[in-house]
């Protein structure tokens, strides 16, 4: 072992790790926020949807679940622009974590839905409440408090996962640290520090789930 | 006051009921009800477990639809199915026996949700509303707790309170003392006797004999999915017509002496 640590050409690239580092941070709270709309949308639509809906939304979720995300990142950067869709690379990276997260997320929301005891909405019935009345406020709340552990696992997943969109170079940290490594030679200097900064996000995200939570979604206790 | 043990006044209808079936897949619930209540009517539905009385006050407000015959609520038909069902739902109140308090919100938030959802309120006149309501079922210094802050007694009053936050003219009940302690039963009662003593049309589906005696103007007995007899209350407990009332009385009745 006579590796002589260096990192100060790493170091000397930091406005690059710090743009790689906001570009992820974005690109994954973006797809955290519209895979949540998707989410919930899909769950309402699985199960209270008319059939064909239920049918395209379960094949939506089975496609998903059983491709890898290279493949599907690959299909939407490179496949769909011969069907005449092109997208920048960040763009087509946030659709295929949106698609991805949203197919786990309908699930995830379903089951919460799925836990909500019947009287629930037979109350909201008795008061002349409509049915999208009686998802928005009395089921929605209760069936995300109930999965919200699953839920925010499942976006951390994600965030993780916007690594794998450097493949088509998204300008996020992965790809960034790729560009590093390339011209310094410095491979463990560089993914150490970027270890560090994937760490650095999982807290932030854990911490700020965990803000949301005592906002808005605490339970009442005795 | 005379009380028909059948029809009422004919302007005055607001529940009727024609051989009305209801199957659960081959299994019939409800055989051909025929039953029509007078505003301002109070009717006790008792019977065993079973014999339909839930499911019939349930298709009033089609929880449960019917397969056959005509439910028409103040004159208009009413189907699960039919659009607006909302807008016939939202006159008729119903409290549940496992009281169906929604979790997240207050007491107050209970009580103003479908009022400003539903009927368009505003929340300055839905929260004085709610205020009155919870006032009249004497727990005002709940309004802003949850409702798993409360105990049983409490949370059927809450919910009464919320249904009538929505000034229905109907007011169902289903089996709203079977779920709490003993010592619950008589508060909950006596905002349902209030209730009665203002003139709401209700239905109450219950074993509480004593409340019927009380404030029922008919009371129905229910076998097997039949209404089996209809009766003033003073008839109804001391001459009972058929062998199945004398006999569900006998049971019910010795089954309170042994508490």
């Amino acid at each position: 072992m006579s590796y002589e640590f260096d990192f100060a050409d790493v170091f000397a690239a930091w406005p690059e790790l710090l743009q790689g580092l906001l570009n992820t941070l974005w690109l994954s709270a973006a797809a955290m926020a519209i895979g949540m709309v998707v989410s919930v949308a899909g769950a309402l639509g699985k199960t209270s949807g008319p059939k064909w809906l239920r049918w395209i939304i379960d094949e939506y979720i089975e496609l998903i679940r059983n491709t890898p995300f290279l493949i599907q990142i690959f299909m939407i950067y490179f496949g769909l622009p011969s069907m005449g869709l092109k997208f920048s690379s960040n763009t087509a990276a946030l659709i295929a974590l949106v698609v991805n997260v949203g197919a786990y997320g309908i699930e995830i929301i379903r089951a919460g839905i799925e836990s909500i005891q019947k009287g629930q909405v037979e109350a909201g019935k008795s008061l002349g409440m409509r049915p999208l009345q009686i998802f928005r406020y009395i089921i929605l709340k209760p069936a995300i408090q109930a999965v919200y552990p699953s839920l925010t696992s499942q976006f951390i997943l994600l965030m993780l996962n916007t690594s794998v969109c450097s493949a088509i170079a998204a300008s996020e940290l992965t790809a960034v640290a790729g560009d590093i490594q390339s011209r310094t030679f410095r491979s463990f200097e560089v993914y150490f520090i970027v270890t560090c900064m994937y760490l650095g996000l999982s807290i932030f995200f854990w911490t700020a789930f965990a803000g949301i939570e005592r906002s808005f979604l605490r339970k009442p206790t005795r | 006051m005379t009380i028909s043990a059948s029809t009422p006044a004919a302007g005055d209808v607001m529940i009727e009921m024609r051989q009305v079936d209801k199957f659960y897949g081959d299994f019939q619930v409800l055989r051909n009800i025929d039953l029509t209540v007078a505003r301002g009517e109070r009717i006790v539905v008792c019977g065993p477990s079973g014999s339909g009385k839930s499911t019939l006050i349930r298709c009033l407000n089609q929880l449960e639809e019917h397969q056959a015959g005509e439910i028409v609520i103040e004159g208009k038909p009413v189907h699960a199915s039919m659009r607006g069902i909302d807008l016939v739902r939202r006159e008729i109140g119903m409290v549940f026996q496992s009281f169906n308090l929604f979790p997240h919100l207050t007491v107050l938030e209970n009580c103003t949700l479908a009022p400003m959802k539903v009927r368009g309120l505003g929340k300055a006149e839905a929260e004085a509303t709610a205020r009155m309501y919870l006032e009249r079922v004497h727990i005002p210094e709940q309004a802003l707790k949850y409702p798993i802050q409360l105990s049983g007694g409490q949370q059927q009053r809450v919910a009464i309170a919320r249904s009538l936050c929505m000034n229905p003219k109907i007011m169902l009940f289903d089996e709203p003392t079977s779920a709490l302690d003993p010592e619950m039963v008589a508060e909950v009662l006596d905002v349902m006797v209030e209730l009665a003593e203002s003139g709401m049309t209700m239905l109450v589906v219950t074993h509480e004999m004593g409340f019927a005696r009380k404030v029922a103007d008919r009371v129905i007995f229910m076998d097997a999915g039949e209404i089996v007899e209809v009766a003033p209350p003073e008839t109804f407990f001391s001459n009972p017509r058929s062998e199945r009332t004398r006999k569900f009385l006998g049971q019910i009745l010795h089954a309170k002496q042994q508490h």
